[in-house]
């Protein structure tokens, strides 16, 4: 994305060069050759110009449209992440970020990411708004308490490289910084192999899934009181009231803080709330548990 | 020009001494005197501050100020320039004084709102100042919820009553300008005749009366939810933190436009004058002026393109932002072209002015970065968008302010100022705003964050480039003060018309008498309509 993003700068570092030099060469020349020489002399009387008004009214139209188009298909191709990427979630809270790999390694202010994977980071806040912002890549989002942001990245060199936060956050805001180690893909399975095991974060989002009886209810049979939840994020989703919706981990976490919100067709509003007794890292692996269940649901001929 | 020039006997300026005669005045000129007096006490507090922020970005290091006493030093430093400086200055003190003059009229349509509104700056103005003796503000002067409402300990309530307040002076400006715009106008003055300064103003009175009720509301919101637990925007509370950026912005953005367009009616004025010439495109000008105000309104989600709005938003608002460059650039190309066959005088009202039309060029283009969505996620909340405004706030907004103040200065006080002077501390203001601003767009294409108080030491070459500007930028803005202080009481006095300009304000004696005009004029000429000769300025 950063030569991208890059391309686009440098073509509007030239617009603005060339323009800013066109206006104050003129009015030089103009200041320079028109200047007043007798006290009582006076300009032309020249009232405007039709043709002028529409050449300089058409000209910036049209470029300013280029550079539009232009920045949307950026911003288009940074807000679809590829089909395949490695997942990793972040928790923004005053004043640090904390990362969770899939294998349960947790990491603060520091992330470790593979050479050349497509990495895709879902996001959210404990407190306050914050901002992941890792500038080599060219690509920042706020991370906003109640919600899920997401930021992807393919990192093309090896190194370390600067994150911070970018969001104005409080007292240490200038100190919820960190940084980015990008590995070569062997050094990054020797690191993963040492840091957690695969499918860690699912398993402690199930054992959470288990305490909290959620297994009670949602369950894979039809006849359950709550909907199945297997393959249900990436479904279409009939909601109570007709609506439909895809459902993405947003949806799964708004589905445990707050359920009678939207309410899956055929179900009875009795789910309880949890909005502030699971931690956000808790919904994350709650999350991270619920996308792991498989496809093959007995209920899902039923749909 | 004739050497004995004396004071006209009678004048605003004589017309009643002692404090009440100013305390309680409802004449125009005498309340943007006011203003200028209070204007100025709260941008030389909001530049103490700006002081203190490049001092300790000198170092990589937070080691001059605590982090608390660096985010509290920003806040207040934005809070000061954008509510008490900013947003008022030009229609507050050039506005209220000219306005009526230039329509040929007695005063505003209602001369005790005028006083009214500046006793309830004042009062909102000294709210604030309470809130930043007391203990201060670190939420930045955006306010962004849900830091303010529920993480922030410092006084916000206070500040955001101050500003709340603060408002309704705005409001109650816009609408005195609106009204007198429409019904005192003096016999001939057409809507079409009016100089461009009042055109800009009739659009910046339509955003003050408009938008700034928008801005109370989110305030009262944000004091009722630190107050009372209302879930209004604490997602802990239920609410949505996103609303609040979105009820901010819709009031902030068109604010902007607040402090340039004023900024653009006097350059048109001061273009005008220093080429004696008509302004190219009159119409246009005047026109681009309601374009940019209406446009101003629709394009406040710029503002949220990494907040997690719908792709389809963020190109909404990224198309409308891009349309409302337009009818600046259209402006910008219409002030150069005046010039192309003008009498050109290199006075310092005019150097001020090409200084603006330089530096708002450069602020606009930037703004075509921060436009393009794809290329915002990199440069937003960067130093990048700091040197942005700032091209456009200091460098439009203040060098017009300043370039008025010149220009006019002869009218509202009846003397002039030294020239040398002026034109050295115009040169120092022009060369110190770059150096202070020009590294910041680097700094953010970098990556340096805003609103840091420590930051990696790669970042520091530039930093040290931007202090010391900042510091000359200090000392130019130091110079004004003084020599036209001094001027008050020294200064050379001039005639009626010390420019050889046309229009109203240069028809009546410096200083005007209190009435503006020995009888109401009748207008029969179009505006900027100069002779083939006129008598000129012999300094």
């Amino acid at each position: 994305m950063a030569p991208r993003v890059d391309a686009l700068y440098f073509f509007l570092v030239a617009v603005t060069t060339f323009f800013s030099l066109l206006i104050a060469g003129l009015i030089v020349f103009y200041a320079i050759r028109y200047r007043r020489r007798e006290p009582d002399a006076v300009g032309a009387r020249i009232e405007g110009g039709l043709l002028l008004e529409i050449t300089w009214t058409i000209i910036p139209f049209l470029i300013t449209m280029v550079i539009f188009v232009w920045g949307a298909s950026i911003f288009f191709a940074m807000s679809r992440p590829p089909d395949e990427t490695l997942n990793i979630y972040a928790v923004g809270k005053q004043w640090m970020w904390k990362f969770q790999h899939l294998n349960g390694a947790r990491e603060i202010n520091e992330l470790h990411v593979p050479l050349g994977r497509n990495v895709k980071i879902l996001m959210t806040s404990e407190d306050v708004i914050h901002d992941l912002f890792v500038p080599a890549f060219r690509v920042k989002a706020d991370v906003v308490p109640g919600r899920y942001t997401q930021i992807w990245f393919q990192p093309t060199k090896p190194g370390t490289y600067h994150l911070f936060c970018a969001e104005y956050c409080g007292t240490q805001h200038s100190r919820m910084t960190g940084r980015v180690v990008v590995m070569e893909p062997s050094d990054y399975q020797t690191w993963l192999a040492t840091s957690g095991t695969p499918g860690a974060l699912a398993a402690a989002g199930e054992t959470l899934f288990n305490d909290l009886s959620c297994n009670t209810c949602h369950r894979r049979e039809s006849q359950s009181r709550g909907p199945s939840l297997h393959g249900l994020v990436g479904r279409t989703v009939n909601l109570e009231g007709g609506d439909t919706l895809v459902a993405d981990e947003a949806y799964v976490r708004e589905s445990i803080v707050n359920p009678s919100g939207r309410i899956t067709a055929g179900f009875q509003p009795v789910m309880p709330a949890y909005q502030g007794l699971v931690s956000e890292e808790g919904l994350l692996a709650l999350v991270e548990y619920v996308k792991s269940l498989g496809d093959a649901s007995p209920t899902s001929h039923a749909q | 020009m004739p050497s004995n020039l004396l004071l006209p006997p009678r004048h605003y300026l004589n017309d009643g001494y002692g404090v009440w005669s100013w305390l309680l005045t409802r004449d125009h000129k005498r309340i943007a005197l006011l203003y200028l007096a209070a204007v100025t006490f709260f941008f030389f507090i909001g530049g103490a501050f700006a002081v203190m922020i490049r001092l300790e970005l000198a170092t990589p290091a937070g080691d001059m100020v605590s982090d608390d006493t660096y985010n509290k030093l920003f806040t207040m430093h934005g809070v000061m320039m954008v509510f008490f400086f900013l947003i008022p200055v030009i229609p507050s003190v050039l506005g209220n004084f000219l306005i009526p003059i230039m329509i040929g009229a007695k005063d505003l349509a209602f001369p005790k709102l005028n006083l009214a509104s500046w006793y309830i700056y004042m009062i909102g103005a000294t709210f604030t100042t309470y809130a930043i003796v007391t203990g201060g503000l670190d939420t930045g002067w955006t306010f962004y919820t849900p830091f303010s409402t529920a993480s922030s300990t410092t006084n916000v309530i206070p500040a955001a009553l101050g500003i709340f307040v603060t408002g309704f002076s705005s409001i109650l400006t816009g609408l005195n300008f609106i009204v007198t715009i429409h019904k005192m106008r003096a016999p001939g003055m057409t809507w079409f005749r009016l100089p461009l300064f009042v055109w800009s103003h009739y659009a910046t009175s339509l955003i003050m009366v408009l938008g700034t009720p928008v801005l109370a509301i989110t305030l009262l919101l944000v004091a009722a939810e630190r107050l009372f637990k209302f879930g209004i925007f604490d997602p802990e509370l239920g609410g949505d933190p996103i609303l609040f950026q979105h009820l901010f912005w819709f009031y902030s953005h068109p604010a902007v436009y607040i402090m340039i367009l004023p900024g653009m009616g006097v350059v048109s004025e001061l273009v005008a004058a220093f080429c004696r010439k008509p302004v190219f495109g009159y119409s246009v000008v005047a026109f681009s002026s309601l374009g940019i105000a209406i446009l101003g309104f629709l394009v406040w989600g710029h503002h949220m393109f990494v907040a997690g709005q719908s792709v389809y938003a963020a190109l909404i608002f990224s198309l409308l932002s891009f349309l409302v460059a337009i009818p600046s650039a259209i402006k910008v190309f219409n002030w150069t072209a005046t010039m192309y066959k003008g009498a050109v005088s290199w006075e310092t009202p005019m150097l001020y002015a090409i200084g603006f039309i330089g530096l708002f060029t450069i602020g606009g283009l930037t703004g075509l970065f921060l436009a393009a969505v794809g290329l915002n996620v990199h440069v937003t909340d960067t130093y990048f968008i700091i040197a942005h405004f700032h091209y456009i706030m200091v460098g439009g907004t203040i060098m017009a302010y300043l370039g008025g103040l010149h220009y006019w200065w002869p009218k509202i006080s009846g003397r002039t100022y030294n020239e040398l002077l002026a034109k050295v501390s115009a040169a120092i203001i022009f060369f110190g705003f770059n150096l202070t601003f020009f590294p910041q767009f680097i700094l953010g294409y970098l990556g340096m964050p805003r609103r840091y108080h420590a930051y990696p030491p790669e970042f520091q070459v530039l930093n040290v480039l931007s202090s010391a500007g900042a510091s000359l930028l200090g000392v130019g803005y130091l110079l004004p003060m003084a020599y036209l202080a001094w001027s008050l009481r020294y200064g050379k006095l001039v005639g009626s018309n010390p420019w050889g300009a046309v229009g109203l304000e240069w028809t009546t004696t410096s200083p005007p008498p209190t009435e503006n005009f020995a009888e109401t004029p009748v207008v029969t000429w179009e505006a900027y309509d100069y002779p083939t000769r006129v008598e000129g300025h012999v300094a």
